[in-house]
């Protein structure tokens, strides 16, 4: 049976980990290759990378860091911020990463979507859209990371990017992000519903009963958490053990004989 | 040495890694005579089926990738390269595989569940298949594909996701499988090493 997925987000800048609290204060913590790696053994059954500066000057670090990552991680790994072009999206791919998220740069020219899908495969294309709840059962549709409202209706877009191609969805509550009172269990349903792609479930994770929730009445198909895992408050064996307890098939750890 | 053959059709450079970590040596190719010669032959490929048989085809390989892969040394496909051992696939209606099994990929039902099939699933394994030497009974490897095998033939594995789909097909010293080891964490890994250190069987 097809196993649902839980995925730690690490925030990069500059090739290091930030917890970031705000954007104003990032605080090191290290390296991703390391956080990565460890997380693999944790039991994550994937990786997303987010570069939360993701300016042109440090394209080449984030680059080297994906290719690091690559040489020492054997779990898939998506590597999403400040994607705009056919050839950003084919120096992550070819520097090892086994998707990319792109964001703002779907909204600004959806067509980008179509060319990516065509040319590098839909499997590879993880579409990122953050939502704030609005009144009257919509959610409108966020870019440049959560700041710059665009108008456009949740559910409208994220059927038009599975159309135009999108492999995944990877949807974030901005109401809930932060505030670990649990996923938008409402929007994720009906993304879920509305689409034939996977969705990522994200934003808002706070215990383990939260990650459930996603998962059944909201319908996702992988949940997606940064700060709970990163500061070791929950652990991701731990969460398998309570989720598998509750009905839900996840991913077993394999003995260290094994390999 | 192992030969990754490259044929510009993904992840080469995922599984050549993944065997540098096991410390086995490997070399990507796209030369007949490399591939020839190679004790171990790794078949990649992420994308469409008839992209796959156009490319192996242009770069004249289809010949001596089915001589390599019938002559009991060992010889691995993976995901697309799975595929491509077969005689064809739904989604490129009339163009031959290598067509060293029968039987023809076919997309998923609409009732299994949202395609590609994305993410970690189950094996039920052959208990005496070479590969799965060591690994724990139902163990769990990441796939990403959209048409699967339902022929039983030569399967050694089988996987559900909205009934049973052949997950690992094989005989003598060529073996394919539809998921991704070299992405399947510890479990993958472990199935590369078992690969790697086997001698083959003659059909």
């Amino acid at each position: 049976m097809l196993t649902k997925r839980i995925i730690p987000c690490l925030d990069v800048a500059e090739g290091r980990v930030v917890k970031g609290v705000s954007f104003e204060d990032l605080r090191d913590a290290g390296d991703p290759v390391e956080a990565a790696r460890r997380y693999d053994g944790k039991g994550a059954d994937e990786l997303v990378f987010l570069d939360i500066k993701a300016s042109r000057e440090n394209r080449g670090t984030l680059l080297s860091m994906v290719e690091r990552t690559a040489r020492e991680v054997f779990i898939p790994f998506t590597v999403g911020g400040g994607i705009r072009t056919l050839e950003d999206i084919r120096d992550i791919l070819r520097s090892g990463a086994d998707k990319v998220g792109i964001n703002t740069a779907a909204v600004q020219t959806p067509d980008l979507i179509d060319r990516a899908s065509r040319r590098f495969g839909a499997q590879c294309i993880v579409i990122s859209i953050d939502v704030l709840r609005r009144g009257g059962g919509r959610w409108e549709v966020f870019t440049h990371g959560g700041s710059r409202p665009t108008g456009r209706d949740a559910l409208d877009w994220a059927r038009e990017v599975a159309r135009r191609g999108a492999g995944e969805i990877l949807l974030t509550s901005i109401d809930a992000d932060g505030g670990r009172d649990g996923y938008d269990v409402e929007i994720t349903a009906l993304v879920s519903q509305a689409v034939h792609v996977p969705v990522i479930a994200s934003g808002g994770a706070g215990t383990p009963a939260h990650f459930y929730d996603a998962l059944t009445c909201g319908r996702a198909d992988a949940v997606l958490a940064a700060s709970l895992f990163h500061f070791g408050e929950l652990d991701i064996w731990a969460l398998k053990q309570y989720l598998a307890g509750r009905g839900i098939p996840v991913r077993r750890a394999i003995g260290s004989s094994v390999l | 040495m192992i030969a990754i053959v490259d044929y510009g059709m993904g992840n080469l450079h995922s599984v050549e890694k993944a065997f540098a970590h096991l410390g086995v040596p490997s070399v990507i190719t796209d030369r007949a005579d490399e591939i020839e010669r190679a004790g171990h032959v790794v078949l990649p490929g992420v994308g469409a089926f008839g992209d796959a048989c156009d490319r192996l085809r242009e770069k004249a390989l289809m010949e001596v990738l089915a001589r390599r892969a019938g002559d009991g040394r060992p010889f691995l496909g993976i995901c697309l390269g799975m595929q491509l051992l077969f005689a064809g696939s739904e989604e490129a209606p009339g163009v031959p595989g290598l067509g060293l099994f029968p039987g023809i990929f076919q997309k998923f039902p609409k009732e299994a569940g949202k395609v590609p099939h994305m993410g970690w699933n189950s094996l039920v394994c052959e208990p005496d298949c070479p590969l799965f030497a060591g690994l724990p009974a139902g163990v769990e490897m990441y796939f990403v594909h959209s048409f699967a095998l339902y022929e039983r033939t030569h399967a050694v594995a089988e996987t559900e996701y909205g009934g049973v789909f052949y997950s690992a097909a094989g005989r003598g010293g060529l073996y394919g499988v539809q998921f991704h080891p070299e992405k399947s964490g510890r479990a993958g890994l472990a199935l590369l090493r078992n690969f790697a250190r086997w001698e083959g069987t003659p059909c």
